[in-house]
């Protein structure tokens, strides 16, 4: 039974591929059955799975096992259903308490979290001696990290109009964060064709059997 | 009221997580991971409002039949069986309200959730975005016709990370002598990799966290209150 039940799981997989692979022609019925399939599915597995390893572990389970000693944890419980109440017009203003709490939280949290990682540990890494290197190839590395990395925060700077020099030095961060953006791009090209390739390999191979 | 009131309440939260840096002592500490643990489960109950409003948009465009409403009934129906399976009898280790389903998955192979998991969330998922490997193509193309300085900085910048981190990049330039290796094309995008690459990241990073810390003083001090939504 369980051989039928796997021929049956790939045959349904080798349907929605083929159905979302219809795109490439036009947009069809197939390709918004399986679309709108997909939503539906990802959303169902997301709720389950904060249910699962949020919801249970951390409120459900914790009020069953000893809910005298975890009743500070219905002020979360309350909270959250606080949020719920968003939904109709009338109640929706309720839900600011909630979303205040979680902005404060995420913004004190996440000043001190960027401020150390992304602020002083970046700067600290770019402070380097870029003459102390063993090879040629990695001084003219180091000099480049350290314009590109400076230049780079300049065109970020938009208080004051760029113009004159001050251009220039923004239009050498404009190179050095285009350099980047097509690395970036380089990789996600090789991730989506890894994907694709992927895909076909399942549709010729475990589907059809044409690869050994 | 309605509004200064949940000001307040972000300005007390915000405080007191900035406090607890700056005094590694009680209560300040438990304050914190409490407000952590509170934090993750109106997470939870906020993704089950966003689970609700799709499931009201949906339900509104099938009632009224609106356009492609067939579509979204599929969705609403894949929605249904993907919770009720999930809730019934779990996910991988963990079991359900119904248990472990034993004689489900003897019969077939896994727990019915995974196997809609395996055999139609997967497939879509990874199909849906190696799909995007052809319209990435087509972008590509777009962009190498700008022939700006930028763009085709752009261009070959990917095209030597794409042949440097390949096969091919190995057996194309792998004759290259030795005093010439940094020409190598995987030495080559190692070299983009670990300069030009790392000083944007470290510029994007630097300039967003300035950003994130400036926005949080000003969230925290009430300033920017737009999260608040308009005066309902």
């Amino acid at each position: 039974m369980i051989s039928i039940m796997n021929t049956m799981g790939i045959w349904l997989a080798a349907f929605f591929t083929l159905c979302i692979f219809s795109f490439l022609y036009k947009d069809n019925p197939f390709y918004k059955f399986a679309e709108q399939v997909f939503v539906g599915l990802s959303a169902a597995y997301w709720l389950v799975y904060i249910i699962y390893s949020i919801m249970v572990p951390n409120l459900f389970a914790k009020l069953a096992e000893d809910f005298s000693g975890n009743m500070i944890l219905l002020i979360p419980a309350a909270l959250g259903l606080m949020m719920l109440m968003r939904i109709h017009p009338k109640t929706q203003w309720v839900s600011r308490y909630p979303i205040a709490i979680m902005v404060g939280t995420t913004a004190g949290i996440s000043m001190l979290r960027y401020m150390k990682s992304d602020i002083l540990q970046q700067l600290t890494a770019t402070m380097i001696n870029p003459f102390a290197a063993a090879t040629t190839a990695e001084v003219i590395g180091n000099l480049l990290m350290i314009i590109g990395t400076i230049c780079g925060v300049y065109f970020f700077y938009f208080s004051k109009k760029q113009e004159g020099v001050s251009k220039a030095v923004s239009k050498v961060g404009i190179w050095f964060l285009m350099v980047s953006f097509g690395a970036t791009f380089g990789y996600t090209v090789m991730a989506r064709i890894s994907l694709l390739i992927g895909r076909l390999d399942f549709l010729l191979g475990d589907w059809l059997h044409l690869l050994k | 009221m309605k509004s200064s009131a949940p000001l307040f309440f972000a300005f007390i939260v915000g405080v007191i997580v900035l406090l607890s840096e700056f005094i590694p002592h009680s209560p300040f500490n438990q304050i914190v991971s409490t407000l952590e643990g509170w934090f993750m489960i109106i997470s939870g109950f906020a993704i089950l409002l966003g689970q609700i409003s799709l499931i009201r948009m949906n339900t509104h465009k099938i009632v009224h039949k609106l356009d492609n409403w067939q579509y979204h009934l599929a969705g609403l129906i894949s929605f249904g069986l993907m919770l009720v399976l999930g809730l019934l009898w779990g996910m991988q280790e963990t079991p359900g309200i119904m248990g472990d389903a034993a004689g489900i998955q003897a019969w077939l192979g896994q727990k019915p959730f995974d196997y809609l998991f395996e055999n139609a969330y997967l497939p879509l998922s990874a199909t849906l975005f190696s799909l995007l490997a052809f319209f990435i193509a087509s972008a590509a193309y777009r962009a190498f016709i700008i022939r700006g300085l930028e763009s085709n900085l752009l261009m070959i910048t990917a095209i030597i990370v794409i042949i440097g981190r390949t096969s091919i990049g190995t057996m194309l330039t792998g004759w290259l002598p030795e005093n010439l290796q940094f020409w190598h094309f995987p030495n080559l995008a190692d070299f983009i990799m670990e300069f030009p690459n790392t000083a944007a990241q470290r510029a994007i990073l630097i300039s967003a966290g300035l950003g994130i810390v400036g926005s949080s003083l000003r969230i925290i001090l009430g300033i920017e209150r737009s999260y608040l939504g308009g005066d309902k």
